[in-house]
């Protein structure tokens, strides 16, 4: 537990990196130069994006539901708070009751304010919009 | 140095083919299980057992021809599948795959990093996951794969809190954030699912949907959305987003059988009295034995459960599983300070 990670226990993820990327990027140029290259038969009608067979109508960069947009900002809120647990849960043990009556501290922080996004209604997706 | 840098290097080639055979493999007994499911044969032409129906497959997608849409932005369509499998190929680094073997005066640790934030690594380089299936969706500039790119995007995300909370508890009580430590914590049958029976409830459903998995498999959805976010996507970028669900569910079954089922740990282990040696190697085929079951638990659940609907899915990940988990973290930590010694 005492031990402490230099830079060398990084370069084995290092080297996996490397191999992993070597071997997607030649996967990709294999598929791409050797074999269908020449095979590619390309026209206007059939470079069209799939829907259904019908004509396409406008291309797809339209704005979406902003309710992706709300679900994305929580998240990165929540992740935050995640993120300030860890500390507290590796020295969990140490710490003893008073580390722990800190926490549910934070932790009732955390649930107020889950609880109002709650009642504000975040979570309801089909719900009508007013 | 060198010798252990040589090792670690022939390691990581091991792992990453065994991995690559691992997911092949796995779409076979994805099929064959299903057509148990449904009485039905499932693939059985291609070789004995239809053994040679995954290289088949692999050769018609190197074969089939490529496609890209007229509109859709050509780095970034085919960043999208590159990255998704580039990822799922990292989180493999950091599982321990067994204790040590000792070679002379060597130590060889069947573990490629050992590093001392190895919950943290796997976490982060799940998170990078979402990317490639969000560059995928949004390049083919398709309404389909749009649609299934927030989804997915949003889906992940949601899963990730509780996932990221349920592991909080395993941390607590093992004190360490190495994987190794934690593995090595559970020895005999002090496995962390005795403990914490509801974390692995909530991490189990939190990995299904980290990998798409039906019930959650809302990206894909082929009844509503037509093939999600590969919609657009053929020849091996296809089999890329495909081959790369398969990894991830190999990788989630061995963060699974790490983190609450013991690893490489298995009851009465120093009770047969094998050399250290043996016992790595016997303690490697039993870890595999529980990723083997966590990856059937992940098809069988696939062919049983209907798919969830949109905003089913938002609510109970939200509503029930992050205050689960967080209910869980207090529990955890009241518990352990009234019954500690």
């Amino acid at each position: 537990m005492e031990t402490i990670s230099v830079t060398s226990d990084y370069i084995p993820i290092l080297i996996q990196i490397v191999v992993a990327l070597s071997f997607v990027v030649v996967v990709m140029l294999v598929s791409h130069f050797i074999i269908t290259k020449r095979r590619r038969v390309r026209s206007i009608k059939k470079e069209d994006n799939f829907e259904c067979g019908i004509e396409i109508e406008g291309n797809a960069r339209f704005p979406f539901s902003v309710k992706y947009f709300l679900i994305a900002i929580l998240f990165v809120l929540f992740d935050v708070e995640v993120i300030f647990f860890y500390p507290w849960a590796v020295n969990f043990k140490e710490s003893g009751w008073s580390g722990l009556l800190y926490m549910l501290l934070f932790v009732a922080l955390f649930m107020f304010g889950f609880y109002y996004i709650y009642k504000k209604g975040s979570f309801d997706w089909n719900k009508d919009e007013e | 140095m060198d010798i252990q840098i040589l090792y670690k290097s022939g390691l990581i080639i091991v792992i990453l083919l065994l991995s690559l055979v691992i997911a092949m493999y796995a779409t076979l007994a994805e099929r064959k299980i299903a057509g148990f499911f449904q009485d039905r044969l499932g693939p059985n032409r291609a070789g004995i057992f239809g053994l040679l129906q995954p290289v088949a497959d692999g050769v018609k997608l190197f074969f089939k021809e490529e496609f890209m849409p007229a509109t859709a932005d050509k780095f970034l369509y085919v960043l999208g599948p590159s990255l998704t499998m580039l990822i799922a190929l990292l989180g493999s680094a950091v599982i321990p795959w067994g204790n040590t073997l000792v070679i002379g005066n060597n130590v060889f640790p069947l573990q490629v990093a050992d590093v001392n934030i190895g919950v943290l690594y796997v976490f982060a380089v799940t998170s990078i996951g979402v990317y490639g299936i969000m560059i995928g969706g949004w390049s083919s500039n398709n309404k389909y794969a749009l649609m299934g790119a927030v989804r997915a995007a949003s889906q992940m995300i949601s899963y990730e809190l509780a996932m990221g909370m349920a592991l909080i508890a395993i941390v607590m009580m093992s004190g360490s954030l190495s994987l190794h430590d934690i593995v090595a914590q559970q020895h005999g049958i002090h496995w962390n699912v005795w403990y914490q029976p509801i974390g692995f409830f909530v991490f189990v459903i939190c990995a299904f949907a980290e990998t798409n998995r039906t019930p959650f498999d809302l990206p894909e959805c082929d009844s509503e959305l037509i093939g999600g976010y590969h919609t657009e996507y053929s020849s091996m970028k296809l089999g890329f987003y495909l081959f790369s669900e398969y990894i991830n569910m190999f990788i989630s079954s061995a963060m699974i059988a790490s983190l609450y089922f013991g690893g490489y740990n298995f009851p009465f282990l120093h009770e047969l009295g094998m050399s250290h040696n043996w016992l790595t190697i016997v303690g490697t085929f039993v870890l595999f034995a529980k990723i083997g079951f966590f990856m059937f638990l992940f098809m069988w659940v696939r062919w049983t459960l209907p798919r969830f609907r949109y905003d089913q899915l938002m609510r109970f990940g939200w509503k029930v599983l992050l205050p689960l988990a967080i209910v869980n973290i207090v529990a955890t930590g009241v518990i352990y300070e009234l019954f500690k010694k």
